[in-house]
């Protein structure tokens, strides 16, 4: 007595949509404590906003939103049957994730050389409102990095489905849920790039 | 479990065929994942009640009893730990969501099957890992269960991987909350409106979205400690510019809406039972539904009131004091709605019944207590005293914990077919009853007099109530044992339970006792509403 499994693709769009409210709502954390932070040391925060690379992060700006057109690019392509396209276009949206990562690695790099990182005696010796700001600054990109890692590595998979021909025109929820969550990794970017390297 | 002969018509025990373990805990039906939650938080409620008991050993007499206070600080922080995370806030969407909600609204499972056996996999990895925190590094947290800073950030124990299996506990119920509401959108039957759907559906719809909204803040919290004490972040330490007070507004931020977790789906067992057990169809449901809601969202605006003393300002300590009274509207609501529905029932006081009855007046108890608490000027005086400590443990355990010996009451019976022993039940209630009163009224009681929580002495004064509390403790345990020893023995071996004894209206109650695997055999049509039992064909 087995009826046929059962497809819901407006549930499943949903449920995804649910799940990336409550990511947001974790990097809402981390913003409210920056707000505070802000309120509580505006000087402070200006100055160490000023010791930030702009370069780094205009170039992840950039990176990012390229990624997210590729990802939306790729959703289209399925639609119209494009195998070769699709994964093309998911390959460029992997790709840029990783030169994001590497950007990232540079950028934590430089700042790790000058003594800027958590806990480091030159922090340590500075106005205590720089210590906090760079805290934050280290958490707000490294969970936004391991976002990064996981939606590449959703990608990733969604890409193999595309291939073993499990995502086509008729069922491509899968790859319209990988965008999904691929733009709000670019969204949470949106946010972090101009409070951090923009509006001190 | 499949060993056990069961009733011979096919039902979910065996119509898939599939026999051992792995038939368990790689399966996707909601029945099954259902009974694994249960099976998984009934143990975990155990082992709190046994380091519940040591601690009441520890403080029967003044001094040192059987454990010093390294001991006694671990003890109440890891029963804490377990009674939160582990047992209250996956037991009731866990258990008896898992079981009854699809039944409910018609369904033939959750929205997503697979990931809802994820979620208890999820569940028992961060189970594992906090059990893990025990027994090595430094030894058990000694912190509390609310891991304040800046202590957490400093003590030697085994804080990070506690926090970190909190956290993965955490994300199973963001994904539990995120299945449901789906499910709920997307699959009631046809006929089955937002007006008809039972009102223990409502409360786990609206607790699902607390725990959508609320649980990220809590991972991030974790999180954020887990930085600090393994990178030194110091976002929390005033001598690098931190703020431990924003610890305190993280962690409540989530665990006061967590409380709502723990009490919405409770006072839905208690709607369902109410009606049922006085042959009345629910006074004011709209209104039922309508309080879930509204102390959900109430609910998520007053986490101040836990930080009275922490020195916020007096002006947001007065709009938390607030906001704090408005809750109890909805609350009330919801107690005058039970009562007015017993009033001229024919009322039939069997377990179920006994229970959905206790919680009321104990959840009452606890509630009123929550007031005095709640408003600032006396909180002053009893804030970290017993009195806190009794207070919580009338809500949650008097409320909470006795509708979940309530719900194991009425609806296990039918997922096994049998059904326990009316008389050592309600002898089992009473005495839980009886104890569970001497052992918290005494302890608000020394709260008001001034004894501290979270201390393993006190003072000599304090000693005959602390005597008369640890007594209870043993009464309220043994009447644990013969409700659960006579509840299981009659799931396996008790007579037949047919399809519905009770009388019930809603949808579990239309189908075969145990169900089977698809739960219907066709896509019901619902026709009537929750409780109308003239229409369900009750006299
Ligand atoms: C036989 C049952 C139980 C007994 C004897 C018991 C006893 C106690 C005692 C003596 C304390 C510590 C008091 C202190 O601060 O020194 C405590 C704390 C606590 N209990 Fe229970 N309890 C029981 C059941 C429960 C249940 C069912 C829950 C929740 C569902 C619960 C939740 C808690 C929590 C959250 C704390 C606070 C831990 C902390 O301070 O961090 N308890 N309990």
């Amino acid at each position: 007595m087995s009826r046929p499994p059962h497809r819901d693709y407006a549930g499943a769009k949903l449920g995804m949509w649910l799940f990336l409210f409550t990511e947001l709502i974790l990097f809402g954390g981390l913003f409210l404590l920056y707000a505070v932070y802000l309120a509580r040391y505006p000087h402070e925060f200006a100055a160490a906003g000023r010791e930030m690379h702009l370069a780094f992060g205009v170039a992840n700006t950039v990176i990012l939103i390229t990624s997210s057109l590729l990802a939306a690019m790729a959703v289209t392509a399925v639609q119209r049957d494009d195998r070769r396209t699709t994964l093309a276009l998911l390959g460029g949206t992997i790709l840029c994730a990783a030169i994001f990562l590497v950007d990232k690695y540079l950028e934590w790099g430089a700042e790790i050389g000058r003594g800027i990182y958590p806990d480091s005696p030159r922090l340590a010796a500075g106005p205590p409102g720089e210590s906090v700001f760079f805290s934050l600054y280290y958490l707000t990109t490294g969970l936004h990095g391991l976002h990064v890692l996981i939606g590449g590595a959703l990608l990733a998979v969604v890409a193999a489905r595309v291939k073993r021909g499990a995502i086509h025109p008729g069922d491509y929820v899968w790859l319209e849920n990988g965008a999904l969550y691929w733009h709000l990794v670019d969204l949470i970017w949106i946010f972090i790039f101009p409070l951090y390297y923009l509006v001190l | 479990m499949s060993m056990v002969e069961r009733p011979a018509t096919s039902s979910f025990w065996n119509d898939t065929g599939k026999t051992g373990i792995a038939a368990w805990i790689f399966s996707t039906d909601h029945k099954r994942i259902g009974l694994l939650y249960f099976y998984s938080v009934l143990g975990f409620f155990l082992v709190g009640v046994l380091l519940g008991l040591l601690l009441r050993i520890e403080l029967m007499a003044p001094g040192r009893t059987i454990m010093g206070p390294q001991t006694y600080n671990a003890l109440f922080t890891v029963h804490g730990v377990v009674m939160i995370f582990l047992f209250i806030i996956p037991g009731f969407p866990g258990a008896f969501g898992n079981l009854l909600m699809p039944i409910q609204i018609g369904a033939r499972d959750v929205a997503f099957p697979r990931l809802n056996l994820l979620s208890w996999w999820l569940y028992m990895i961060g189970a594992a890992t906090i059990l893990t925190a025990l027994f090595t590094g430094g030894g058990p947290p000694d912190t509390g269960w609310t891991f304040y800073v800046p202590f957490s950030a400093r003590t030697g124990t085994n804080v990070s991987l506690a926090v970190l299996g909190v956290f993965i506990v955490g994300f199973s119920s963001i994904l539990t909350g995120v299945n449901f509401v789906t499910t709920i959108h997307r699959l009631r039957a046809e006929g089955m409106t937002w007006g008809r759907l039972p009102l223990f559906v409502w409360s786990l719809y609206a607790t699902a979205w607390v725990q959508i909204l609320a649980t990220p803040i809590l991972g991030i919290t974790l999180v954020l400690i887990i930085a600090e004490r393994l990178l030194g972040t110091g976002l929390f330490d005033p001598g690098r510019g931190g703020d431990p007070l924003m610890y305190q507004h993280l962690f409540w931020i989530y665990s006061h809406p967590a409380v709502y977790i723990m009490i919405l789906p409770a006072m839905g067992v208690v709607t369902e039972i109410i009606p049922v057990f006085s042959r009345k169809p629910i006074f004011g449901y709209k209104m039922i539904a309508f309080s879930s809601l509204a102390i959900a969202a109430a609910g998520s605006l007053v986490w101040g009131h836990h930080m009275y003393t922490s020195g916020m300002s007096d002006n947001a300590v007065l709009v938390f004091s607030f906001l704090t009274f408005i809750v109890a509207i909805p609350s009330a609501i919801k107690v005058f709605n039970w009562v007015s529905t017993l009033y001229k029932g024919s009322i039939s006081l069997e377990a179920p019944m006994l229970f959905a009855l206790s919680f009321i007046l104990l959840f009452s108890i606890g509630g009123l207590a929550g007031l005095i608490l709640g408003a600032a000027a006396t909180d002053i005086h009893v804030h970290d005293t017993h009195f806190v400590v009794g207070h919580f443990h009338y809500v949650i355990f008097g409320g909470s914990g006795f509708a979940f010996l309530g719900a194991m009451h009425y609806w296990l019976p039918k997922f096994y077919g049998r059904r326990y022993a009316e008389k050592p039940a309600v002898v089992g209630w009473a005495m839980m009853f009886v104890g569970f009163n001497i052992l918290y009224f005494s302890m608000m009681v020394l709260g008001m007099k001034g004894m501290p929580r979270r201390y393993y002495d006190y003072l000599p004064e304090f000693a005959p109530l602390n005597l008369a509390s640890t007594i209870g403790s043993w009464i309220l345990a043994a009447g644990l044992v013969l409700l659960l020893v006579n509840l299981f023995r009659g799931l396996f071996r008790g007579e037949p339970f047919g399809n519905n004894p009770w009388g019930g209206a809603t949808l579990e109650w239309a189908i075969p006792t145990p169900p089977s695997t698809e739960n219907f055999e066709q896509d019901p049509v619902v026709t009537h509403g929750p409780y109308d039992f003239k229409r369900a064909g009750m006299p």
